[in-house]
């Protein structure tokens, strides 16, 4: 097996520190929301979590269509590499903002735009995990997954821009919402300076995690031609 | 009983939600991390069982 690069320790060192300084601004950089109390303080991770779940599934994209182009599977192992990464962190997404919705909302759960479209997006990948395990070929394997992550990809900015097209309850921070939203609020300096250093701190853990898969992968492939050869 | 009313006012209390949510996101989190680590090990193992067939073979 490859052993672990020096560069990939350190950005390990970095992500956690910043994951420290992030959770401290959380919970005592930020202010107390003036209405919805300490439960507002999830959206500083909710959110990020959902920033790290869309960029698995574009760089699942990018990575399909490069496969196609070069017929290298390398670009496959990179693209379930960040399709894996992306469910996690949108069920994080998801489960959160469910936490979130029960006092702001008084339900754990409604078949709002924004959250239906996340839910449809999190199960078309899931799809995307049973449809590898059912082809045994891997160029064929490594084919359909590209094919299929690039047009899944569509139901990113579909999520995306859910709560600004249609007619949501889903509060929007960023940009203009739909005003019946319930659960806004104005963010102060200090609410803003979490925010993007928890998005910041979140774009760190995906690279690491990333790098991390894709070694993985990539040790398992490498586990797959020898047993291959050692079965001839 | 007008003072009482005026202290209760303020941010809804939602600590044990805030908890909860963060519990979820730490907790996926290490389960993850968990996940990559055991499958490394497992892969490892694998490594190992397929070279001694191949020192066998050889």
């Amino acid at each position: 097996m490859n052993p672990k690069p020096r560069l990939l320790t350190v950005l390990d060192i970095v992500t956690i520190i910043l994951l420290l300084i992030a959770t401290y601004m959380v919970f005592f950089y930020a202010p107390q929301e003036a209405v919805m109390g300490d439960v507002q303080r999830v959206f500083y991770f909710h959110v990020a979590a959902g920033w790290v779940g869309m960029l698995g599934f574009i760089g699942a994209a990018i990575s399909g269509i490069i496969y196609l182009i070069k017929k290298d599977r390398k670009w496959d192992i990179v693209g379930l590499a960040a399709v894996e990464i992306g469910i996690v962190f949108i069920f994080i997404n998801i489960v959160t903002g469910s936490i979130w919705a029960r006092p702001i909302w008084n339900t754990w759960w409604t078949w709002d735009p924004r959250l239906t479209t996340a839910t449809v997006m999190l199960l078309i990948y899931l799809a995307y995990l049973m449809l590898r395990q059912g082809i045994e070929d891997p160029d064929r394997r490594a084919r359909f997954g590209a094919v299929y992550a690039i047009i899944g990809s569509l139901s990113v900015p579909l999520t995306y821009f859910s709560a600004r097209i249609f007619r949501t309850i889903h509060p929007v921070v960023i940009g203009s919402g739909d005003p019946t939203a319930t659960g806004s609020f104005d963010m102060t300096p200090m609410m803003t300076q979490a925010f993007m250093f928890s998005l910041f701190t979140f774009t760190f853990i995906f690279i690491d995690l990333f790098w991390h898969r894709i070694r993985l992968g990539q040790e398992a492939d490498q586990i797959e031609q020898l047993r291959l050869k050692t079965m001839e | 009983m007008l003072f009482s009313t005026f202290l209760q006012e303020g941010p809804a209390n939602t600590t044990s939600f805030m908890i909860a949510g963060y519990a979820v996101i730490f907790g996926v989190m290490l389960l993850y991390l968990i996940s990559l680590f055991v499958r490394q090990r497992n892969l490892q193992k694998d490594l190992e069982v397929l070279q001694d067939i191949q020192d066998e073979q050889e």
